[in-house]
C-alpha cells in the first residue's frame, strides 16, 4: 500500500481505486461475493463460499472472490452476489452450502440468472432481475451511516476510498476545527447511541475545555439486547467509523482515540484491527495524518461484558481499568473525563454519519428527518416481522411504515401487538399507536425512546407482563449497585413482576410497582437506573388490562406464564409414547402405552416439562389460558 | 501457570488501565481466572487481591471457575428470549443437567447465558465454542449437543 501524504496523493489513490472498483463490478472477471457479517456467518456463509469456490474451481473458472458486510437483509441470509464476465452483479438470497454449487452452475455456465432466487441487481442491468434498490425493504431507506455496508469488502481500504472515502477527512483538515464544528452543528446531528445530545454542541464544549491532552472515545459497547447496528457498521464498513473519528479528533483537538468495543463482537474487533493497520500504513492515522502535521492514533479497548459501561462515565472507568461504575456529573467528560482530561464520547453510528456530513454539508444532512430530529437513524428490526434486518430511515417515518412496508408485515398469523423501541431503557408502543413517528420527540411523548434504534415487533403470543419482567430482570442484573434506588428498587419491582407472572400478587402490588418505578427513575445517578422503569411504565400505560387479567382472572392470554395456563394433551395428536408421563415430576400424566395420555389437573404443577419434552413431530401438549383448578387450590390454601 | 502469568504481566506495556486487558489475556490463555492467577497479578502489579477480584467479578466476561471443554452459550437477548430462547435454555438445562454458570461433572460442557450477540434478526441464537448457530429449534440444539459427544 502506498502512503498518502497529501490531497494530491489522495486524489490519485482515489482515481486508481475507482477504476479498480469499476473493473471489479462491471468488468470481465467473474465475481463471487459473500455477505460475511455475523448474521451471514451464522447462516454458514463461510461454508457456502467454500462450496461455491470448489464448484467453480472444478469447472476451471477463476472468479474474484470477496466478502462483504451486512446489506441488512438478515432474514434472507446467506446472501451471495454473483457476476459472470460482463454480466450484471446480482444478489441472491437464502443460499445454503448445499444449494450454492447449483446456483453457481446455473449462473456461470447455463446462462440462467435464477431470477426466482434473486433479491435484486446490485450493479449493471438485467431485464429479468430488477435493481435491488427498488426492493420494498430498501426502497424507503436513506442509507448514510450504512452507505457502504454490504457493498464493499470491509477488509479492503481501496474499496472504501473508491467510494469517496477519506475525501471528507481531507476537506476537514483543510478547514479550521471551528468550521468543522459549525458544519456538524448545521447538520443537526444528535447522538445516535440513545441520549440524542447535539453532537456539534458536545464537541464545542470539549474543544473549549482546557487540557494538555484530549481524548476521543468511540462507544461501541452496544449492550442493548436487540440492537446490532454498531456491530453491522464495524463489521461492514470500519473505515467509516475511523474516518469519523479522525474528523472528530481534528475538530476537538484530540490526539488519542479509543474504540471501546464489546468482547461479544469478535468479528467486529477483528475487522477494526485490520482497518486500523491499513490506515496507519497509508499515513491516514498516526503521526502527520495526510501530511498535514496532525497527529492522531486509535487504540482498541475490549469491553468485558457490562451493560452499564455504555454509560459514558462508567465506560471511562472501565478504560482506566476499574469497575465500570458511573459517577455523578458534573464534572462532565468534556471538562474532566478519561484520566481527568477533556474527553468526548461518540457512538459508532454518530461517527459513521460524519464523513458524508462534511463532504455534502450540514445543510444536506439536515434536509432529511424532522425539524428537531434531523437526518437518518439506523434501526435493528427483529422479532415477529417477515423481513428482519438492519435498515436506515429518515427520522420521522411512522412505525407502521417500518413494520409493514420495510419489514413486510407480521411473520406469522398472529396480529401485531406492538413494537418495542429502545430496548430495556425504552418501552412498548401498542399496535393502535403505530402511526407514531420515529424521532426523539414523538417516541418520548409516547413513553418510549429511540434509544440505540432496536425495534422488536411483538405479536399476540407475547405476554406483556412477562416482557416487562424480562426487561427488568436484565436491568436488575446489570445494575452496578452504586445507587440504592436502582440496586434495591429494581429488585423489588422485579419481585412484583415475577409474582404477577405466577399469579401471586394483588392489585395493591400494581400501585406499589408504579410508586417504585418513580423512585428508581428519580433516585438513580445514570441512565440505566433512570430508564429501567420505562418498560414497566409504558406497559402499565398501554396494557394495564393484561396485568389485571394476571391478577384478577389468574389468566395469561398469551399462554406464556405457566402458572396461569392449563396444560392438556390433545388426544388426536398424542401417540402415547409416554415420554411426558415418564418425566412428569408429580406423576400427573397417565395413559396406556401407544394410547392418548391424560393430565390430571389436580396434581399438575404447571412446570411445562411435558410440553418441552413432547417430540416435535407430535406436538400433542397444548396450553389454554387460565390457571383452572390451581387457582382455587391456591386461594383455598390462602384462606386457611 | 504462575510463572507464565508473571511473564504476561511483565510483558504488558505498563500503560495505565492495563488490568482488564491483562485479565482478558490470562483468561484466553487458561480459560479462567484462577486463585493463583489473581495472587500472581496482585504481586506483580502491586495491587491488592481484592482490587483484582473487584474488577474480575464486576464484568460478566470473567470466569473464576474452569469452564467445560465445550462452552454452550444460550442467548437471552430480547429478540431471542421472545422467539424461543427461554425454551432453549430450559432444554439445555435439561439435557446437560446443569444450570447457567455451571460445568458438567465430567468437565465436558459448561452452560452460560449471554445477553445478545447481535444476531437478533436470526433469533433464537445459541453460541457453541464461538460458532454462532441461528434459528435454533429444540431438535437442532439436541443435534448440536449430540455432535459434541453429549447425551440426548
Amino acid at each position: 500500500m502506498k502512503r498518502i501524504d497529501g490531497p494530491e496523493d489522495l486524489k490519485a489513490a482515489s482515481e486508481g481505486a475507482k477504476a479498480a472498483w469499476n473493473e471489479l463490478i462491471y468488468g470481465d472477471q467473474p465475481l463471487v461475493c459473500i455477505g460475511r457479517a455475523s448474521c451471514g456467518v451464522s447462516a454458514k456463509a463461510c461454508v457456502t463460499q467454500r462450496s461455491i469456490q470448489e464448484e467453480l474451481a472444478d469447472r476451471g473458472a477463476k472468479p474474484v472472490v470477496m466478502k462483504a458486510g451486512c446489506l441488512g437483509f438478515c432474514y434472507a441470509e446467506s446472501l451471495v452476489y454473483l457476476k459472470k464476465p460482463g454480466g450484471p452483479l446480482i444478489c441472491y438470497k437464502r443460499v445454503t452450502p448445499e444449494a450454492g454449487p447449483d446456483l453457481a452452475d446455473r449462473v456461470f455456465f447455463k446462462d440462467d440468472l435464477c431470477p426466482e432466487q434473486a433479491l435484486g441487481t446490485m450493479a449493471g442491468e438485467s431485464k429479468e432481475v430488477p435493481p435491488i434498490w427498488s426492493h420494498p425493504m430498501l426502497k424507503p431507506q436513506v442509507r448514510i451511516a450504512l452507505r457502504n455496508c454490504g457493498i464493499i469488502d470491509p477488509g479492503a481500504i481501496d474499496h472504501y476510498i473508491a467510494r469517496g472515502g477519506y475525501n471528507a477527512l481531507a476537506k476537514a483538515l483543510d478547514s479550521k476545527p471551528e468550521e468543522v464544528i459549525e458544519e456538524v452543528k448545521r447538520s443537526g446531528l444528535r447522538g445516535r447511541g440513545g441520549a440524542g445530545f447535539p453532537t456539534g454542541l458536545k464537541w464545542e464544549f470539549c474543544r473549549r475545555s482546557p487540557g494538555e491532552e484530549k481524548y476521543l472515545i468511540c462507544n461501541a459497547d452496544e449492550g442493548d439486547p436487540g440492537a446490532f447496528m454498531d456491530r453491522a457498521i464495524l463489521e461492514g464498513d470500519p473505515h467509516s467509523v475511523i474516518e469519523g473519528m479522525l474528523i472528530a479528533a481534528w475538530a476537538l483537538g484530540a490526539t488519542h482515540g479509543y474504540i471501546y468495543c464489546r468482547a461479544e463482537y469478535p468479528l467486529a474487533l477483528e475487522r477494526i484491527d485490520v482497518a486500523l493497520a491499513q490506515t496507519r500504513e497509508m499515513g491516514l492515522l498516526g503521526r502527520n495524518v495526510l501530511g498535514t502535521g496532525f497527529d492522531f492514533d486509535i487504540e482498541v479497548k475490549e469491553g468485558a461484558g457490562a451493560f452499564v459501561c455504555g454509560e459514558e462515565t462508567a465506560l471511562m472507568a472501565s478504560i482506566e481499568g476499574r469497575r465500570g461504575m458511573p459517577r455523578a456529573r458534573p464534572p462532565y467528560p468534556a471538562n474532566a473525563g478519561l484520566w481527568k482530561m477533556p474527553t468526548n464520547i461518540n457512538n459508532v453510528e454518530t461517527l459513521a454519519d460524519l464523513a458524508p456530513i462534511i463532504e455534502n454539508g450540514g445543510q444536506w444532512y439536515a434536509s432529511f428527518g424532522t425539524e428537531k430530529s434531523r437526518g437518518t437513524k439506523t434501526l435493528a428490526l427483529a422479532g415477529a416481522v417477515r423481513r428482519t434486518g438492519l435498515v436506515e430511515v429518515p427520522m420521522g417515518m411512522t412505525l407502521s411504515k417500518v413494520v409493514f412496508d420495510i419489514g413486510g408485515g407480521m411473520s406469522g398469523e398472529r396480529p401485531c401487538k406492538g413494537v418495542l423501541t429502545g430496548g430495556p431503557s425504552g418501552g412498548c408502543i401498542p399496535a393502535s399507536l403505530l402511526d407514531v413517528t420515529v424521532d426523539y420527540e414523538s417516541l418520548t411523548a409516547a413513553g418510549s425512546i429511540v434509544g440505540s434504534g432496536s425495534m422488536i415487533v411483538i405479536d399476540e403470543g407475547t405476554c406483556i407482563v412477562d416482557l416487562a419482567r424480562f426487561f427488568l430482570s436484565f436491568t436488575q442484573r446489570e445494575s452496578c449497585g452504586k445507587c440504592t434506588p436502582c440496586r434495591i428498587g429494581t429488585k423489588m419491582m422485579l419481585d412484583i413482576l415475577e409474582g404477577t407472572t405466577r399469579g401471586e400478587t394483588s392489585m395493591k402490588d400494581l400501585d406499589r410497582l408504579e410508586r417504585l418505578a418513580g423512585i428508581v427513575k428519580d433516585g438513580s445517578l445514570c441512565g440505566l437506573g433512570a430508564t429501567a422503569p420505562n418498560p414497566v411504565l409504558t406497559t402499565l400505560r398501554y396494557f394495564r388490562n393484561e396485568y389485571e387479567e394476571h391478577i384478577k382472572d389468574q389468566s395469561c392470554r398469551a399462554l406464556v406464564c405457566n402458572n396461569l395456563v392449563t396444560f392438556d394433551i390433545d388426544p388426536d395428536r398424542c401417540s402415547g409414547c409416554g415420554i411426558c408421563a415418564k418425566n412428569c415430576p408429580v406423576e400427573a400424566i397417565s395413559g396406556e402405552s401407544k394410547k392418548p395420555h391424560e393430565v390430571d389437573q389436580e396434581s399438575c404443577i404447571r412446570c411445562g416439562l411435558c410440553l418441552a419434552l413432547c417430540p416435535e413431530k407430535f406436538r400433542a401438549v397444548i396450553k389454554r389460558p387460565g390457571g383452572g383448578s390451581r387457582v382455587e387450590r391456591v386461594r383455598a390454601l390462602e384462606a386457611r | 501457570m504462575e510463572h507464565k502469568i508473571r511473564e504476561m504481566v511483565r510483558d504488558a506495556d505498563g500503560s495505565r488501565g492495563e488490568l482488564i486487558p491483562l485479565l482478558q489475556k490470562v483468561q484466553s490463555e487458561f480459560g479462567y481466572i484462577s486463585q493463583e492467577a489473581v495472587e500472581a497479578i496482585a504481586e506483580e502489579m502491586s495491587l491488592s487481591e481484592s482490587r483484582i477480584y473487584g474488577v474480575a467479578t464486576f464484568y460478566s466476561e470473567f470466569r473464576l471457575q474452569r469452564p467445560g471443554e465445550h462452552r454452550v452459550k444460550v442467548c437471552m437477548g430480547t429478540s431471542c428470549y421472545l422467539r424461543g430462547g427461554k425454551v432453549l435454555m430450559e432444554r439445555t438445562v435439561q439435557t446437560l443437567g446443569i444450570r447457567p454458570g455451571e460445568t458438567t461433572p465430567d468437565g465436558k460442557f459448561s452452560l452460560e447465558r449471554v445477553a445478545c450477540v447481535g444476531c437478533c434478526a436470526r433469533s433464537p441464537v445459541v453460541v457453541v465454542d464461538d460458532e454462532v448457530h441461528a434459528k435454533v429449534s429444540s431438535s437442532k440444539l439436541d443435534r448440536i449437543v449430540k455432535n459434541l459427544g453429549g447425551e440426548s
